[in-house]
């Protein structure tokens, strides 16, 4: 049966509908609100600031994170920083702006309101931050300081060196620790959840496993946030930490949830590329050094073959012999031009064999004219760390010689879906944060994933929640001893007991690595119809392989590291067939998603609004099945959709 | 290149440890440390035993979560970086590397190398935090930081509460990771309001849960992968005893 998806976008104007909503929902009663227990999964921005405020207006909050400690999620990793439409600067930003771009930078595949809310909200985030202590770089008058990222033409981005992101989630971490000390939330660290429990059609808890001692617990609540991130690690080898995982999200999905746009995958343009077979990690440069950092490849093949040769340093290479060809290509945004185009520019100087390193996989980022104009000690300041980093992995002085990058999976813009409440297909289930799809289209602006967590954990999710909990203020506390938790931990156990009992010859790894190539290869930055059905083919045969030949050392009732990625992976096989199908479906190309069957005569993405001016929304129908697509039509009420302009 | 590797192995909290000696062959120069772990548990899930226990995530030395004692070093024998930071070019080809759990009496072995450092978290719990609710705020504008304070904010809130400082101190003080909070916030003014408060209950706390004193070696500020200077435990100090002859 298809979905009725209704998305409860308010009525009226544009820039009233947050307001007109926020009246219009119902609140719950201080003494109310201690009686209801929620469950936040996940303690990365969306997470800690959800839980955080929640625990704030008084709910009975349990959160739980994978991790060691909530601090460590990834949020944690985000280097360059977070956007807001302050207009601090006066260079003619507004809400209106930071909508606009954010809306066009997604190549028009995300909901009006939903972005114009998050671009209401940005500015509060900034002063919630401050006051929270978080220390964004300042300028001399002592005012917050900002700079510009990809994809527009005003400097809307704060930053706190290159660890915005880990000193906005210290922030969050902070002010859960409040919580937890003042004893609204209690904490689950090393506990995973693997299952989502459902009651009478509604989410009434979840089935979680201590990491450290492998006991599988029940936790009823009487609503479900997931804060658990986004799946680009079902290509392996991302920019993703080791233990970001999509399963989560995934067992939302498999108990009924709908999913929505799965192929929208990013792909950054800066990362340092893939060094050898070895490698578990990719490492990424932040977007922020496109501010002074030049990109090129040599205009000349003899240029290319005297690099990869090692008989030339890029520095020997003139001026006039270097194709600085996002300047050359898109002269209005230069080198800031949005991601997707970014990392397509790079395949595609790459795919002609201007690729400047031995596996001819990568380009230059130059920081030579930066560096001339305002000297290296600036650079440093400004960069310091990136470089240290560069160096420290590649053995090269960025300050010498160019960086080598290349792009790869970052971040996905596809997700749970959920309508303008955040709340799920299943009454009672949330998704925040990466973790659902809705406020970045087919593709995200840099800066704006801390922007949309911390937007939907402080300032969305406390306020919409509660007007579900306000039916709930009769309901007694959940019980855990029904046949719905029966039922699903039984589940739980028996996925496990089934692994550990395959007793095959290839290691999770092994079979990772494999999954992440096919993915890489035929659902990367270029997909076509051949490439998408060769992919389909593939991962349910090594789906085939993993169910026979698996080898899972250890046991379930202890510290196993790999049951816990034996897990993931077996999501991961399926995750990564419903990719690939998704984007078989959606015959056009627009933002990350790149079908090169559609493209312009100059190699840009062909949007194609007539028929694909909708979000799929994907229900499963077990494991072997065909899931069932229903659409979202996404109505352009106030903004008139163009074909994305960066050149002029 | 190609290692010896001396292990820690150690089952639960309640096992006794011993070091279990391994070889692992064709690293490439460019491999990180972690990666060559995951190339030996790779080989040891395949002879069908149980690969070594280790905390990772992020791989960029920004979460804090790897945390190995390598070589007798915290983090090893490179300067200012986390071990999933370190690249095997650094060691000797055909050498021996220890690798242990961090050592600290706050920090008790989950399991191998993988050790609770939920003490850490209860520091901060006791006050490591600005007492604001969601949407109580004033402009980010409203109060003007002097770049020199929000800087040094900023050098101390670099920590990545690995807690290296507490596992290589000799008294197994957490004093510099305590330190880096008290003096991030002091340095802010919005911090101020609650400095006093602040430095009484996370010295106690930190105290409490066993943590030994500090008698200023300064090892922690040599092994730490952020470089957090120990002139902000000199602030802690003086932040402490200012709010005590408050009392």
């Amino acid at each position: 049966m298809a979905y009725t998806l209704d998305a409860k976008i308010p009525a009226g104007e544009l820039s009233q509908k947050w307001s007109n909503h926020k009246a219009a929902i119902k609140v719950v009663s201080p003494a109310n609100k201690r009686k209801l227990d929620i469950i936040v999964v996940g303690t990365g921005l969306g997470g800690a600031s959800a839980a955080a405020s929640l625990g704030e207006l008084g709910y009975n909050v349990k959160i739980f994170c994978i991790s060691d400690s909530p601090r460590r999620a990834h949020s944690i990793a985000a280097q360059g920083g977070i956007n807001a439409a302050k207009n601090y600067q006066n260079d003619n930003d507004s809400i209106y702006r930071l909508f606009y771009d954010t809306i066009k930078g997604g190549d028009y595949r995300a909901r009006e309101a939903n972005v114009y809310r998050l671009a209401e909200v940005s500015n509060l985030i900034i002063d919630q931050c401050v006051a929270q202590g978080v220390p964004f770089a300042r300028e001399y008058g002592g005012l917050l300081a900002n700079r510009s990222f990809g994809g527009a033409q005003v400097s809307r981005t704060f930053y706190a060196r290159g660890q915005t992101g880990q000193q906005l989630l210290l922030g969050a971490y902070s002010v859960l620790n409040k919580e937890i000390a003042a004893g609204t939330v209690k904490s689950y660290p090393r506990h995973e959840m693997l299952d989502v429990v459902i009651e009478n059609g509604e989410a009434c808890g979840i089935i979680a496993r201590n990491l450290v001692t492998g006991e599988i617990e029940r936790h009823g609540a009487h609503a479900v946030v997931i804060a658990t991130g986004g799946y680009g690690n079902v290509f392996f080898l991302s920019t993703n930490a080791m233990a970001s995982n999509g399963s989560a999200a995934f067992q939302c999905y498999r108990k009924g949830a709908g999913f929505a746009n799965p192929c929208f995958t990013q792909i950054h343009p800066t990362c340092i590329p893939v060094h050898g077979t070895q490698q578990s990690k990719l490492t990424l440069m932040s977007e922020s050094l496109r501010n002074d950092g030049r990109i090129w490849v040599p205009k000349k093949m003899e240029d290319v073959e005297a690099l990869r040769a090692g008989k030339k340093l890029p520095s020997e290479i003139a001026e006039e012999d270097r194709d600085y060809y996002l300047e050359r290509r898109y002269p209005a945004f230069g080198n800031l031009v949005p991601r997707d185009v970014a990392s397509r520019a790079a395949k595609e100087r790459c795919d002609a064999g201007f690729g400047v390193n031995e596996t001819g996989l990568a380009v230059f980022l130059d920081f030579k004219t930066a560096i001339e104009r305002l000297g290296k000690e600036t650079i440093k300041q400004r960069y310091g760390n990136l470089f240290d980093m560069y160096e420290e992995i590649t053995d090269v002085n960025p300050y010498e010689q160019p960086m080598q990058i290349f792009p790869a999976v970052h971040y996905t813009m596809g997700g749970i879906w959920v309508d303008y409440n955040l709340m799920t297909t299943i009454p009672g289930l949330y998704a925040i944060g990466e973790a659902n799809f809705s406020d970045h289209g087919a593709n995200r602006l840099g800066a704006s994933a801390l922007m949309q967590g911390l937007a939907d954990g402080y300032f969305v999710l406390p306020y919409t929640i509660g007007d579900y909990l306000s039916k709930k203020i009769q309901a007694p506390k959940v019980k855990t001893d029904t046949a719905a938790f029966d039922e699903a931990e039984a589940g739980v156990r028996a996925r496990i007991e089934r692994l550990f009992a395959i007793k095959g010859n290839q290691s999770v790894d092994d079979i990772h690595k494999r999954l992440g190539l096919i993915m890489w290869d035929n659902v990367g930055m270029a997909r076509t119809k051949e490439s998408l059905e060769r992919a389909i083919v593939e991962i349910q045969a090594l789906r085939k392989e993993f169910y026979a030949d698996l080898k899972l050392v250890g046991t379930a009732d202890s510290f196993n590291v790999e049951l816990e990625k034996a897990l993931r992976l077996e999501d991961f096989l399926e995750l990564g067939e419903l990719m690939a199908r998704d984007a078989l479906n959606r015959e056009e190309s627009c933002g990350g998603h790149f079908r090169s069957e559609h493209q312009t005569p100059d190699g840009e993405a062909d949007r194609d609004d007539e028929n694909f001016s909708y979000a799929a929304v994907w229900e499963y129908k077990g494991i072997d099945n065909v899931p069932e697509m229903t659409k979202e039509v996404l109505d352009y009420e106030f903004i008139k959709r163009a074909k994305r302009n960066y050149k002029d | 290149m190609n290692f010896t590797l001396k292990i820690w192995r150690q089952r639960d909290a309640k096992s006794q440890g011993a070091f279990e000696t391994y070889k692992v062959t064709d690293i490439s120069a460019d491999t990180s440390f972690l990666e060559m772990m995951d190339i030996l548990n790779n080989n040891l899930i395949h002879e069908g035993k149980e690969p070594v226990a280790f905390d990772h995530d992020c791989r960029e030395g920004i979460c804090g979560m790897c945390s190995m004692h390598i070589n007798g070093h915290a983090h090893g024998p490179s300067q200012a970086v986390t071990t999933c930071q370190m690249y095997m070019r650094k060691f000797k080809d055909g050498s021996t590397i220890v690798i242990e759990p961090w050592r600290s009496a706050a920090f008790p072995v989950i399991r191998d190398l993988v050790v609770d450092r939920g003490a850490y978290d209860k520091i901060l719990q006791a006050g490591g935090f600005i007492s604001v609710r969601t949407n109580s705020v004033p402009d980010g504008n409203a109060i003007p930081i002097p770049k020199k304070d929000a800087d040094e904010s900023m050098d101390a809130a670099a920590c990545v509460g690995c807690g290296a400082c507490a596992a290589t101190c000799k008294n197994g003080s957490a004093m510099l990771f305590v330190a880096a909070r008290v003096s991030s916030l002091a340095k802010l003014p919005q911090g101020k309001v609650e400095g006093a408060r602040r430095a009484k209950a996370m010295v106690a706390k930190m105290d409490e849960l066993g943590f030994g004193n500090c008698t200023n070696t300064g090892a922690c500020q040599a092994q730490c992968p952020k470089s957090i200077s120990i002139a902000h435990i000199a602030r802690l100090n003086r932040e402490f005893l200012c709010a005590k002859l408050q009392d």
